[in-house]
């Protein structure tokens, strides 16, 4: 069986290698069961050539995942005619992952905080605050169906 | 990827999380525990020692496992977590809600 996932590496031709980025990107169905392959090529891809701590690759794992998981469940509500694309940049000190779907979006600022006494032991509603703890700085595109992720390299 | 299920010599459930627990699977460690507590289950040890990643929805199925759990009138712990993943828990603050012991040794002593 072929995997259904579309995944395109590009490498920027800039002459300084400060400013040099590799592009990833990566075009997946919206199935949760294509997350953990996806996570796993995006990071494998991300991490390449460069000296990574444990936690650097746990948290990009971490926060691909939920970022997915929202993009799939949420954004496109599961719908199979639906995409999820991801693009990442990958710089010397850093990296920059977008995940966008195809849904009308939502309003990050909407979500409640999970760790008041009160939404404690709620079972969802954990991802986006997982994914603000996670990275070094997180941004959403004005129809809050892209989120942009930062994470510098440790 | 999966979930292995034995039982300790006090006849505590041992679940071992092998690989992610993720929204994928989620589901599976939610009907597994709870055919254990329909069978008649009541201490149930999660062990994560060979766990790479958990994600929001692992974190939320085990908020639902550990009320069902003590629904039941049972009692579920956790162990086996790395610093990564024990991170999870603090960051969530869900290691105020679940008794978390550092191996499964420690965990199931006096279960």
């Amino acid at each position: 069986m072929t995997s259904p996932l579309r995944l395109c590496v590009r490498r920027s031709p800039a002459p300084d290698a400060r400013d040099a980025a590799t592009l990833v990107t990566l075009r997946i169905p919206s199935d949760v069961d294509c997350i953990e392959e996806a996570v796993e090529l995006v990071v494998r891809h991300c991490l390449a050539g460069h000296q990574t701590t444990r936690t650097t690759r746990f948290r990009l794992q971490v926060v691909l995942s939920e970022a997915l998981s929202n993009a799939i469940m949420r954004g496109n509500c599961e719908d199979c005619r639906k995409w999820v694309d991801v693009r990442a940049e990958l710089w010397v000190d850093a990296i920059r992952l977008y995940v966008t779907d195809e849904g009308p979006g939502f309003d990050p600022a909407a979500v409640p905080d999970p760790v008041t006494p009160e939404q404690l032991d709620v079972a969802g509603g954990r991802g986006l605050y997982l994914i603000r703890k996670l990275v070094d700085a997180v941004q959403f595109n004005e129809q809050g169906n892209s989120i942009c992720m930062t994470l510098r390299r440790r | 990827m999966g979930f292995s299920q034995t039982k300790d010599a006090n006849g505590v459930t041992v679940v071992q999380v092998e690989g992610q627990l993720i929204v994928g699977n989620r589901q599976e460690l939610k009907d597994l525990v709870q055919a254990a507590v329909d069978g008649g289950e009541r201490r149930i040890l999660i062990d994560f020692s060979r766990t790479g990643y958990i994600d929001s929805s692992g974190l939320g199925a085990l908020v639902s496992i550990s009320k069902r759990i003590r629904e039941a009138g049972g009692e579920l712990r956790l162990a086996g977590l790395n610093e990564d993943l024990r991170s999870l828990f603090e960051l969530t603050k869900l290691d105020t809600l679940f008794s978390i012991a550092e191996t499964p040794q420690q965990a199931l002593a006096g279960f």
